[in-house]
């Protein structure tokens, strides 16, 4: 499994820089890998990434209408804070695996 | 008398019937089942009428042929489930109590949640293949249409047969090569996934067959909606896609009535723990096939290998022991590839669709992850074994849960 040093602190990820560990995630770490993305961490981003995170721990699958339908965010705002590819990219910065939406 | 009441009279909830009243004494056990519609669909069938392969006769029976003696049948409309009371109420008022209750009430295509899916254009322009309505409008379309721009789209997933919009897509290079009119038609597959398929080597070898076919796919398209004027597809990040004919994959969800009895996600597939199929929400309620949450293919063979792992579970909820089956998640699926060839895939939870031979090591007859005729055979033998084998529930030569024999890494 690869690892990758993020903020000075050694976490699990995949080849394409997933965690394969949620439980590594700290607020910090994400703020470190939404740069990498070009991403400005707001109190927005962290109620969806909240709202992932959740989900992902029940064992639910993640989708973007999940996301729109949550009353945090809709999906054109979903788009706004995660651009191009809000899903992919939310699910990096929260720390969880990719989301294998169609099964 | 004990009650155990199935709701949905679909695959999952026929199979069920069938199973339970072989397992139950029917001295001791009342099963009735409900369902508002009386036609039983061979849903497989719809993928193969817009090309007149099938006509409506083909996959449409009565439901009552497929339930066994001593089930009681309801038809009507369910209006919700009182989980803390252990009843369920219809439509027109009756409760039925019950001691354990299976939720079967499968998924249904919304095109309503997509704006401009269903205006002017419905069923003129714009089909769908997921309901027999739209497959038999695609059917009488098709008989005249010269070509232009056909574009498949998926709104959004889940959906039902993850791979039938790749077989129609295949199907329908096919029909325009053999009506001679290949060269007039473009064939493109929209998509808001990132390729064919998402696990990866069944993207790979799947996206590479598109690409043999020319036919052109767009990955992470997000359908916001569809603008009549334009013919185009729009999607969240503004990007537009114009057609002649569209064939859409409408967004997917569970029945109202299980988001009216609390016991849903906001699509209203109903909540339920992945490997044992119990509902989150109440001990003596089980979950199986489309209507569940379960992060797995929503698809006939899915239900079929639920049943087993149910049918046990079931029973030591009703026996008060801890469960014995645990539910891996096992789909298989075969894939129309057009020109009389099909490909295979096997997978569950944790293991991808890997190339191999199935259900015999070394032996097939059928081969995973390729095109072979074989394959292609298996499909058009599958509905003989729906209607007479799988829906009664009788045995079948494949295991419920996945194997990896046979398959290479």
């Amino acid at each position: 499994m690869a690892q990758k040093i993020i903020a000075g602190v050694t976490v699990d990820v995949n080849e394409e820089g997933y965690f394969t560990n949620p439980a590594q995630w700290t607020k910090d770490l994400a703020v470190e890998v939404a740069k990498e993305e070009g991403i400005q961490l707001t109190d927005k981003h962290y109620a969806v990434l909240d709202f992932l995170r959740d989900r992902h721990s029940k064992g639910e699958a993640l989708t973007i209408r999940s996301v729109g339908n949550s009353g945090i965010v809709d999906i054109k705002g979903f788009y706004g804070l995660f651009p191009g590819a809000p899903m992919k990219k939310a699910a990096k910065v929260a720390g969880i695996p990719k989301p294998a939406s169609c099964v | 008398m004990k009650r155990l009441l199935i709701l949905g009279a679909g695959t999952g909830g026929t199979i069920m019937a069938n199973k339970m009243r072989k397992q139950l004494p029917r001295d001791e056990w009342d099963i009735t089942i409900v369902d508002q519609h009386k036609t039983h669909y061979y849903q497989p069938g719809f993928l193969f009428i817009p090309f007149g392969m099938y006509n409506r006769q083909d996959v449409v029976k009565p439901k009552t042929s497929f339930l066994p003696l001593g089930v009681n049948v309801i038809f009507q409309e369910i209006d919700r489930i009182e989980g803390a009371n252990n009843h369920v109420i219809l439509r027109d008022g009756i409760s039925l109590k019950y001691d354990f209750l299976i939720i079967a009430t499968g998924t249904r295509v919304v095109p309503e949640e997509t704006p401009g899916l269903k205006g002017p254009l419905w069923h003129k322009n714009i089909f769908d293949f997921y309901t027999i309505e739209g497959a038999i409008a695609l059917a009488d379309f098709f008989k005249t249409w010269q070509g232009g721009e056909l574009v498949l789209n998926i709104a959004d997933v889940p959906i039902k047969c993850p791979v039938a919009p790749l077989e129609f897509v295949m199907f329908a290079d096919a029909f325009f090569v053999e009506r001679g009119i290949r060269n007039k038609v473009n064939i493109s597959y929209s998509t808001p996934m990132s390729g064919a398929f998402t696990k990866p080597r069944a993207s790979k070898m799947l996206g590479t067959l598109l690409e043999e076919k020319n036919i052109s796919i767009i990955p992470d398209f997000y359908l916001e909606k569809v603008d009549n004027e334009k013919k185009a597809l729009v999607s969240y990040d503004e990007r537009e896609i114009p057609f002649d004919c569209l064939v859409t994959i409408p967004v997917h969800k569970g029945d109202p009535m299980i988001g009216r009895s609390g016991l849903g996600d906001e699509m209203d597939f109903a909540k339920a723990h992945k490997h044992t199929l119990r509902s989150d929400f109440f001990p003596n309620i089980f979950v199986i096939g489309d209507a569940g949450n379960f992060p797995t293919s929503k698809a006939g063979s899915v239900v079929h290998f639920q049943a087993d792992v149910l049918t046990e579970n079931l029973m030591c909820a009703i026996e008060n022991r801890p469960f014995t089956e645990s539910f891996d998640g096992h789909s298989n699926c075969y894939i129309e590839t057009g020109f009389g060839k099909g490909a295979l895939i096997d997978f569950n939870y944790d293991t991808e669709p890997l190339p191999g031979s199935f259900p015999f090591p070394g032996i097939g007859p059928f081969g995973l992850l390729k095109e072979t005729r074989m394959n292609h055979y298996g499909k058009l033998i599958f509905r003989w074994i729906y209607w007479h084998i799988l829906l009664k529930g009788k045995e079948m030569p494949i295991d419920s849960k996945m194997t990896m024999a046979g398959k290479k890494m």
